[in-house]
């Protein structure tokens, strides 16, 4: 069973027009999926459609065999939106951001259990962040607060690891960095990932399949594949 | 003569320190989330709660706080189906909960000064039963907001990120709605409506200075809102001051210190 199964797949917001129009997408368990394509060319529209946080307007859309609200519980998803919206002037520590990501499994109430704390540390640990864990988030770099985040989004335990746009405002050096801790983290954990980027150079060496979409998907294949004058996905044409 | 031989004082101490911790607490989750202009909206609702209190000639407290609390959540449900209309929906509740309490103080022939103290706050007229009313209410919203910390930070830091990850964020928002109506609500005898939103505010952001993590700018918040609420009581009473207006300027007080020796600290590390 694919972790998500899209087929002809269309989403339009009200009055508005389609923002995606016939998608059909198969994600097995465990790939390296890049989601590549210009900007308003609905990248973002689909994976907060795998998410659950919009809902099709049309055709089907199956995440973890259900429609994707169910992706909870035993299949949880660790989704990083282009943004926080906390301020960064909020004295929040690193190991404070990662406790967070384990509400989903510990719940709301009370104080998190030694297997939490656990659950927790380990995840820090995986991002290379355990000396900064009483640090706070505003004294590490662009990099690393991204690490910080992808350790919340681990400490949940997902089998689903989405992120938007995770290196922007991040230097070239950092993004392949990043990359290079997806693959480790997928290869260890067994975990999916589908990462949407309009600058897919840095995820190429590591992403085995990179989907291009603009309204619908135009491309998908191994990212080798792709004709060179697609590789600014600015001048994508389908 | 002590300040704590009038009964009035030990009632207002009492009730202030309860509204000076509760305050920063609730208001804290609401700076996090970049809402922290939703103190106004609701205090002013609460004003038309105040103003329905006259007319139905019952506890205009009492009014107020139903008023703050249906707000609150109104303002919540308003925002979480209109996402991208935050501010609208806290200006739609504002303006409408100033005219509404302007039209029902007209109508039970109330717009006069007896407003002030509860536009301001007042010393004098916090009773007993304010008291117990705003120590049940005030703790049980503390002990609440201790209680649902985890989830609160959960949907501060990302609230789609939470929703995604299973997190029951729809109850959360409306539990911090209910929690910033209650506050107002329970404040107004002290601190006023038209003043309470400062007092959920600038402990938070004095906090924010200095505080190495979430949890120490939480404490620190409560603890700046008790002692700006106990200052600001006893200049109000030997200055003969509303209390609404001495809080908030010790509040402010507190951040301008605070951020001058922050200021000046640094400046001595560069030279």
């Amino acid at each position: 069973m694919p972790v998500v199964r899209a087929r002809d797949l269309s989403f339009a917001y009200p009055e508005g027009p389609a923002v995606l129009e016939g998608v059909d997408l198969d994600v097995q368990a465990g790939e390296f999926v890049g989601i590549a394509g210009p900007n308003g060319g609905g990248k973002t529209t689909l994976i907060r459609l795998v998410v659950g946080l919009e809902q099709p307007t049309g055709g089907e859309l199956e995440v973890f065999g259900g429609p994707p609200p169910q992706a909870t519980g035993a299949n949880r998803i660790g989704y990083l939106p282009q943004r926080a919206e906390i301020g960064l002037s909020a004295p929040i520590t690193v190991r404070e951001v990662v406790e967070s990501g384990r509400v989903s499994v510990a719940g709301i109430f009370g104080a998190l259990s030694t297997e939490d704390e656990a659950a927790v540390d380990e995840a820090i640990e995986r991002v290379g962040l355990s000396e900064k864990a009483g640090e706070r988030l505003t004294r590490l770099s662009g990099g690393q607060r991204q690490r910080a985040f992808i350790a919340k989004a681990l400490a949940g335990g997902p089998k689903l690891l989405v992120l938007d746009e995770p290196t922007t405002g991040v230097d070239a050096d950092a993004q392949e960095r990043l990359a290079e801790l997806l693959d480790e983290l997928r290869a260890q954990l067994g975990v999916t990932i589908l990462y949407v980027s309009h600058e897919f150079g840095a995820i190429e060496p590591y992403a085995e399949r990179l989907v291009v979409v603009r309204s619908g998907i135009v491309f998908d294949g191994a990212p080798s594949a792709l004709p060179d004058v697609w590789h600014d996905p600015s001048h994508v044409h389908p | 003569m002590s300040i704590l031989d009038s009964d009035f004082m030990r009632l207002a101490f009492a009730t202030g320190a309860i509204v000076g911790v509760l305050a920063p607490a609730v208001g804290f989750f609401l700076v996090q989330r970049q809402m922290s202009l939703i103190g106004d909206g609701i205090g002013h609702l609460a004003f038309a709660g105040v103003a329905l209190g006259y007319l139905l000639g019952i506890s205009p407290v009492a009014t107020a706080l139903v008023a703050s609390v249906a707000g609150a959540i109104g303002i919540e449900q308003l925002r979480s189906v209109r996402r991208a209309a935050g501010d609208q929906a806290l200006a739609l509740f504002l303006y409408v909960g100033l005219a509404l309490g302007v039209v029902l103080l007209s109508a039970a022939d109330s717009l006069n000064a007896s407003v002030f103290a509860f536009l301001f706050g007042s010393i004098l007229t916090v009773t007993t039963g304010d008291l117990i009313l705003v120590a049940t209410l005030g703790i049980a919203s503390v002990a609440a907001v201790l209680a649902l910390y985890r989830g609160l930070v959960a949907v501060a830091i990302d609230e789609e990120a939470a929703r995604v990850s299973g997190v029951p964020v729809a109850t959360l928002n409306v539990a911090l709605a209910a929690l910033a109506g209650i506050t107002i609500g329970v404040s107004i005898r002290i601190v006023g409506i038209l003043l309470i939103a400062a007092l959920m505010v600038l402990p938070v952001m004095t906090a924010s200075l200095v505080a190495r993590s979430l949890r120490a700018a939480l404490g620190l918040s409560m603890a700046i809102g008790a002692a700006s609420v106990t200052a600001g009581l006893v200049l109000a009473y030997y200055l003969n001051l509303a209390p609404g207006g001495a809080i908030v300027l010790v509040a402010a007080a507190f951040y301008v210190a605070v951020s001058v020796a922050q200021a000046l600290s640094g400046r001595r590390a560069h030279a």
